[in-house]
């Protein structure tokens, strides 16, 4: 009986997957209950935040990818809409206008582009007959590039690179033209001289600044001088859970967020930081397996979205803490503090189960 | 059927090609990640490690040297000077009130020093340190510095504080700085100047300090440097030296902005002198005043409270902040906007019969002279100030017409002098007071707006500024305080440029008309004779009254009856020399009655200090300080023999 319920309860959920969660989390709230110091109530913080997050993950998981189908374009357009209601009317905080004040509670309309974005152009590409026309990757393009400039102006430089992202992977799963592709590269590569020429002295400076940390050395430079010490100095084996001396001693900052990464590479060294590229690695396959066997066009293409997004938290977070990327707000998915990107994730690894296990119902 | 499945699968086949194909670039772009890594953590983990664990390297920055502030004479507003502070971290200490006593056995430290690091405590966080005692002597700092191990988490430092040597002397215009608090690193971080302010702990608050903060605060250089376990510097790795910051020359004269403040004597009020061919602005003063060194180590409460709780409210930047009724001395513009809508050109004149009434009421306007001025044209009316006149022509132009025409004159909005803070002023329109009170405007609101009065609110500066565009022949300068920036280490200097800020086109014949009936003011028979009284150049010039509280239909205002806080502001514009200005000029002084006695002499000392270089002699006897200019200045020497003219006593 009770193990008949269990099963029900457990009938949408990917084995596979929430293993590999499983254990990700955990190395994630062992790596911040030494980052923030060994503080109890931020991991009691983060538990709540898992606890949420895994439940918006069961219904995400329970939800028939084709009723996703049906919700994309209204969420888009609900999206959309309030990113314009921020753009007119949100409140400012640390210099960014990105949170909508509904009385009750405070929103980041953003966050909901992370889902409704790559839905909405799986949704556009799987109404197409036939192999796509160029006309529709120019739509596609349209409707990926309205949002992201509205997040842009906020300005949220991390949330809209990542929106890029999984809309862009939308379009390259859909077909879109390798010589297109390469051109676009082409004519990017061919005008940077021509807009850098455009840019004022100052932004020209910020972007230097973005790309080379090391000539703002009290600012932007400081966190990646103090990250690489960190990681550097853990060595084959790390300096031990709670040992971290850079992490300890107060030297790396935002060390429970975007640079968490740092505490944990510091403490369990190159070993652990394998082990970690391995969880991450083996998500990521499982996500391209189960977008490759999915049946409609329209979950094929949100399946690998997602799936490739999250290999681009995962990198781009990874390659800026070790200094190879410029730094740029992006979290490390499943560890970094914070409820909002835990809760995003966790219903987009939702809805890849939901693909992977609606799947016979619809063959049937 | 056979296509479309055909076509499924070929498509279902592209779709995995593609799945593979970023299958394998996340493998390779993981691999680079792997790599990396094995390169910090194995290649070069000696070199991380020996950074980490034996030696660390820290970042010290090095505060660059704040820029001074210089008169036009290159007098000394602002500088710097090194003084020991001895200051403590509260994070490092474990009983702070045992460690504060201990430390005052061996270093004074008054209850005033505590007050104020109580204060400064608060506003700043845990592991900052905050100074519980500023400029100690030679002494007192070798003694601590003995007993130095005994107080973990207190330090002897020398730092920089920045001084105004002439205290209260144009303090609103000069400013302060004070010690960056929540709100300013809020403001740096938006402004992407944060990293510029490691280890800096003061920024302008206020005044020119404020307005100029990028300019005068330089950029912040740094040292690397390895420190040992202890915490201890062990040498300099390398270092970038900071670019101190720029020195601004003012336009400010040092000895004109005393000779005003000094002219206001008790009084309260301000004073703003113009250039009108330039917009350098000559003078600022804003009385009373107070004295910027104060906030400069953070200000203790009670001399707050003492600041900010007195009714003479010192801490207004009056010039900018301060809104009054503009009263008579409004009229000169009134009369340019009905000139030059071809409304009461001479040799048009009214007879007066000391009142005006609107069609259809029996309410009465009335002239401040009872049995009314007889015939008056447009220059007489400026020059005996004729109510009466400025009534009808007010509600001839009507509201619109005369708003839209004198808003030309920057009243209604900012004059954009390099300060921040400045208000708007107000002139009204129907509009305007729809949204405002939801009321339509009346007819009776128009007439009085002609005296300068009902709604019309302005700050000295916009007078100032419009009485310098007037005496410009309508070509506005734009207004401002700072005349160049100097580069300290290249000595390269930036001469600020003059701007055009609007240029009305006046017709010269009525331009003509107001400049005489201006000039006309100072001369015996004008309102304000006894200020153009032995001048050796001519005066142009306006006085005015505004009320602070409104006297009911039929009653008298009687100045001696009134509390001294409800008496009428006094009010005075002028520039000269009348032929070719280089001065203009506008002083309120509040509550001083009549604009011709007690506002007009101010401005008359700093126009012949000016012009002629003449320092006023002081006052021997001073028998009312209330009213102290019922008697005629005596350092307007022959003054004191001429009769007053009835017209001298009202407006």
């Amino acid at each position: 009986m009770i193990n008949q319920l269990l099963k029900q309860f457990f009938k949408h959920i990917d084995p596979f997957l929430m293993v590999c969660l499983f254990f990700t989390l955990m190395v994630g709230l062992f790596v911040l209950y030494s980052a923030s110091g060994q503080s109890v109530a931020r991991i009691y913080g983060q538990g709540i935040n898992i606890v949420v997050a895994l439940s918006f993950m069961w219904v995400a998981a329970n939800i028939a990818p084709n009723q996703l189908e049906r919700a994309a374009l209204p969420l888009y357009i609900f999206g959309v809409l309030l990113l314009i209601a921020v753009a007119l009317f949100g409140s400012i905080s640390h210099g960014a206008q990105r949170w909508l004040n509904l009385g009750f509670t405070k929103i980041q309309p953003s966050e909901i582009m992370r889902i409704a974005m790559p839905m909405m152009l799986a949704w556009y590409f799987s109404k197409q007959e036939g192999k796509p026309k160029m006309a529709d990757f120019a739509i596609g393009s349209l409707l990926l590039l309205v949002p992201v400039a509205l997040i842009m102006k906020q300005p949220d430089l991390g949330t809209s690179l990542l929106i890029t992202a999984s809309g862009f992977y939308v379009l390259f799963l859909a077909g879109l033209s390798w010589k297109l592709l390469l051109g676009s590269g082409v004519l990017f590569a061919a005008s940077t001289p021509i807009l850098w020429s455009m840019l004022h002295d100052y932004q020209r400076k910020r972007i230097e600044i973005l790309l080379d940390p090391t000539q703002d050395p009290l600012g932007a430079g400081y966190h990646t001088i103090q990250a690489i010490i960190a990681i550097g100095s853990g060595g084959t084996a790390g300096k031990g859970w709670l040992n971290g001396t850079q992490a300890q001693l107060d030297f790396l900052p935002e060390r429970t967020t975007d640079f968490i990464f740092a505490v944990f590479g510091e403490e369990f060294g190159l070993l652990g930081n394998l082990l970690l590229l391995l969880l991450f690695t083996l998500i990521i396959l499982r996500g391209l397996v189960i977008a490759s066997q999915a049946q409609s066009t329209f979950a094929r293409l949100l399946a690998g979205s997602i799936t490739l997004t999250f290999f681009t938290y995962a990198f781009v977070n990874m390659g800026m803490v070790s200094g190879i990327l410029p730094v740029v707000g992006v979290p490390l998915p499943l560890i970094s503090y914070g409820g909002t990107s835990m809760v995003t994730l966790c219903l987009s690894l939702g809805i890849l189960m939901s693909i992977h296990t609606h799947k016979k119902l619809v063959a049937t | 059927m056979r296509a479309e499945l055909k076509n499924f699968q070929h498509e279902q086949y592209y779709f995995k090609l593609r799945l593979g194909f970023t299958a394998f670039v996340v493998i390779t772009l993981f691999s680079v990640l792997a790599l990396r890594f094995s390169y910090l953590q194995i290649k070069q983990y000696k070199h991380y490690q020996t950074l980490a664990e034996n030696n660390r390297i820290s970042l010290v920055p090095i505060v660059p040297n704040r820029g001074l502030i210089l008169d036009k004479n290159g007098v000394v507003l602002a500088h710097n000077f090194f003084v020991y502070t001895l200051e403590i971290t509260p994070s490092k200490v474990d009983d702070l009130e045992k460690t504060i006593s201990e430390v005052s056995k061996l270093v004074e430290v008054s209850s005033l020093d505590r007050k104020r690091f109580n204060k400064l405590r608060e506003e700043s966080r845990n592991f900052e340190s905050v100074p519980i005692r500023t400029h100690l002597n030679e002494v007192e700092a070798a003694s601590f510095a003995v007993n130095h191990y005994r107080f973990p988490g207190v330090e002897i430092k020398s730092r920089l504080f920045r001084h105004y040597p002439l205290g209260k002397l144009g303090a609103h215009m000069v400013g302060y700085i004070g010690r960056i608090n929540d709100k300013d690193l809020e403001n740096l971080e938006k402004n992407g100047d944060l990293s510029n302010y490691k280890g800096s702990d003061h920024v302008g608050k206020s005044g020119i300090e404020q307005f100029y903060e990028r300019q005068l605060h330089g950029t912040t250089g740094f040292q690397q440097v390895e420190i040992d376990a202890d915490g201890r510097a062990v040498r300099v790795l390398s270092s970038t030296a900071p670019i101190p910051g720029s020195n601004l020359v003012l336009t400010i004269d040092s000895k004109i902005q005393e000779i005003a403040e000094t002219a206001f004597g008790e009084h309260r009020g301000a004073l703003v002198a113009i250039n009108p061919k330039t917009g350098e602005v000559l003078s600022y003063v804003s009385q009373p005043t107070f004295d910027p060194n104060m906030f400069v180590d953070g200000i203790d409460v009670e001399n707050w409270r003492l600041l900010n709780d007195s009714l003479d409210k010192p801490l207004i930047n009056r010039p900018i902040r301060g809104i009054y009724p503009p009263g008579s001395t409004f009229k000169p513009f009134v009369a340019m906007a009905g000139l030059e809508n071809d409304k009461r050109v001479p040799p048009f004149s009214i007879s007066d019969p000391g009142y005006f009434t609107l069609a259809n009421s029996v309410h009465k306007y009335r002239d401040w002279k009872p049995s009314g001025h007889g015939m008056v044209d447009m220059q007489r009316a400026i020059t005996i100030s004729c109510d009466t006149f400025f009534y009808g022509l007010a509600l001839e132009l009507g509201i619109d017409k005369l708003t839209s025409f004198v808003r030309h004159f920057n009243f209604g909005r900012k004059t954009g002098i390099d300060i921040q803070g400045e208000n708007e002023g107000l002139l009204p329109t129907p509009e305007w007071k729809m949204r405002r009170f939801k009321q339509p405007w009346y007819q009776g609101e128009t007439v009085i707006v002609g005296i300068g009065q009902g709604y019309t609110l302005v700050t000295p500066l916009q007078l100032a500024q419009a009485t310098a565009t007037l005496a410009n022949n309508g070509v506005a300068m734009k207004p401002h305080l700072v005349a160049k920036i100097q580069k300290t280490i290249t000595n390269e200097t930036q001469t600020v440029p003059l701007i055009v800020q609007d240029t009305i086109p006046l017709k010269p014949e009525n331009i003509d008309i107001v400049k005489r009936g201006m000039i006309a003011v100072t001369q015996p028979g004008g309102t304000a004779a006894a200020v153009g009284a032995n001048a050796p150049y001519s005066i142009a010039a306006k006085t005015g009254t505004a009320q602070v509280i409104g006297i009911k239909q039929n009653a008298k205002y009687n100045a001696s009856s009134i509390d001294e806080r409800h008496r009428d502001h006094a009010l005075f514009i002028a520039y000269a020399p009348a032929e070719d200005p280089t001065i203009a000029i506008a002083v309120i002084v509040e509550n001083g009655n009549h604009g011709g006695t007690t506002a007009g002499p101010i401005a008359r000392k700093v126009m012949d200090y000016y012009l002629l270089g003449k320092v006023p002699v002081p006052e021997i006897a001073k028998d009312d300080k209330k009213v102290p200019s019922k008697s005629p200045n005596n350092a307007l020497g022959t003054a004191a023999t001429q009769p007053v003219p009835e017209e001298e006593l009202h407006d």
